[in-house]
């Protein structure tokens, strides 16, 4: 194979033998270039991303449990906090007014006896059938029931909700510690 | 020697000749030294055909949206001297705006009414380079570029939705970047979420909101976006797609 002196094969076009000082220094530049844009661009998104954000605390007294009515759909938390606090004969579920669809608050008609979102027409199961059944949706375009936050009670026996950590019944989370509170 | 009037003698000027720097004479020459010899003048051609200046066949939607960017420009900027991008002001300076500062009411409604029309000139200019075929080859590149540039329009009037900061703004915002959620790979519930390893905390959504729910944060983000970044990367991709319909054969020409 004839390689000539001056880096062209016969046909003449250009052929590199070995990579030249100014390939070289081409490379360095050019790699210096791109890896510093690179290592902006990386540092850029994780700039995008706050370490600590100002938000609301998650975790909130609510009051006693005899404040809430058995069998009803508490709307007092609706404006402050986005949820219902729902009591059944044997049990406390904070049921989310965020909708499962793109995070309107859907409304409780109460003598429909359903949650219904005003954006896209979502509807979601009221209190009247069983607990498990609560906030499942069945109309509209919601692609999963309504999530519930965990509820607890502190020492002096108020009601505690944390909005940090909800509960999917739809991933079979319902019967989960926290997800609904016992009470009779 | 004729004597000289005080326009000869601003036009023999020194700085004169700097800015404008050909005869004045109308020859053809100097028409086209006009167009070509301006940095403003020459992004548009020295010479157009006849055929290109044929309404029915163009709709002039492409200038006709150029026009409309311009005047969103010049009414946002002007908007900008009042509106403060923060939870406990923007609200109050967008009613500010419309109920007392002198010709705000304008301002701020040429800013809402050409960015609706800018929105529906684009479909229109996109239709009609459809239905005449003006995507094939040689000009289907810019036609990519075009479709960029729709995008960024859209997304000019997503991020200007949010600013007025009402009820409308917020709710519709948070419809909008909920559905961020479902961006595969980057969000949080969209296919392949598990695989890329994003979450509520860390995925599209939260690049937008810049926190759970739509907030101040998020209001900050979307006005920068919405007065810096978007119309820069527009502007810039408007130059290449204005230069790329002349090195194309011109607008509407024959290949």
């Amino acid at each position: 194979m004839a390689k000539a002196e001056d880096g062209t094969n016969p046909e003449g076009h250009i052929w590199r033998i070995a990579p030249t000082r100014r390939d070289m220094f081409g490379f360095l530049g050019w790699g210096g270039v791109l890896t510093s844009l690179g290592i902006g661009s990386l540092a850029f998104v994780r700039f995008m991303y706050p370490r600590v954000l100002f938000e609301p605390a998650s975790r909130y007294g609510i009051g006693k449990p005899v404040e809430y009515g058995v069998n009803s759909v508490s709307e007092k938390w609706i404006k402050a906090l986005r949820f219902w606090l729902v009591r059944f004969d044997d049990r406390f579920v904070a049921l989310s007014a965020t909708c499962t669809h793109l995070g309107c608050t859907p409304r409780y008609l109460g003598t429909e006896d359903k949650f219904k979102c005003p954006c896209h027409g979502s509807g979601f199961r009221g209190y009247k059938g069983s607990w498990k059944a609560l906030g499942v949706n069945y109309e509209g375009p919601a692609p999963r029931p309504l999530e519930r936050y965990l509820l607890a009670t502190d020492d002096t026996g108020q009601l505690v909700v944390d909005l940090g950590k909800a509960y999917r019944i739809d991933k079979g989370q319902a019967d989960e510690t926290g997800a609904f509170l016992p009470y009779a | 020697m004729e004597k000289k009037g005080w326009w000869d003698i601003v036009r023999s000027s020194y700085v004169w000749k700097s800015v404008f720097r050909h005869e004045y004479q109308d020859t053809y020459r100097n028409r086209v030294l006009q167009v070509s010899s301006n940095v403003f003048l020459h992004l548009h051609p020295t010479k157009i055909r006849r055929h290109a200046l044929r309404l029915r066949f163009t709709w002039c939607m492409g200038g006709t949206t150029f026009l409309l960017f311009l005047i969103l420009v010049v009414t946002g900027v002007i908007l900008m001297f009042y509106y403060r991008p923060t939870g406990e002001y923007a609200y109050h300076d967008m009613k500010y705006l419309q109920f007392d500062v002198p010709f705000g009411m304008i301002m701020r409604n040429m800013h809402r009414w050409a960015a609706h029309a800018m929105v529906i000139a684009v479909w229109l200019h996109m239709f009609r380079v459809f239905m005449t075929g003006s995507y094939k080859p040689p000009r289907e590149f810019n036609w990519v570029i075009g479709v960029n540039l729709l995008v960024f329009t859209l997304l000019l009037s997503f991020t200007g939705y949010l600013l007025p900061w009402d009820q409308l703004s917020i709710w519709a915002v948070t419809v909008g970047t909920n559905m961020g959620r479902a961006t595969p790979l980057l969000g949080h519930e969209g296919p392949f979420a598990e695989l890329v390893g994003v979450n509520a905390r860390y995925d599209a959504r939260a690049l937008l909101t810049a926190g759970r729910l739509v907030g101040p944060a998020t209001l900050l983000r979307f006005y920068v976006l919405h007065c810096i970044f978007i119309p820069l990367v527009a502007a810039v991709l408007m130059i290449v797609h204005f230069w790329r319909v002349r090195k194309d054969g011109g607008i509407s020409g024959p290949l």
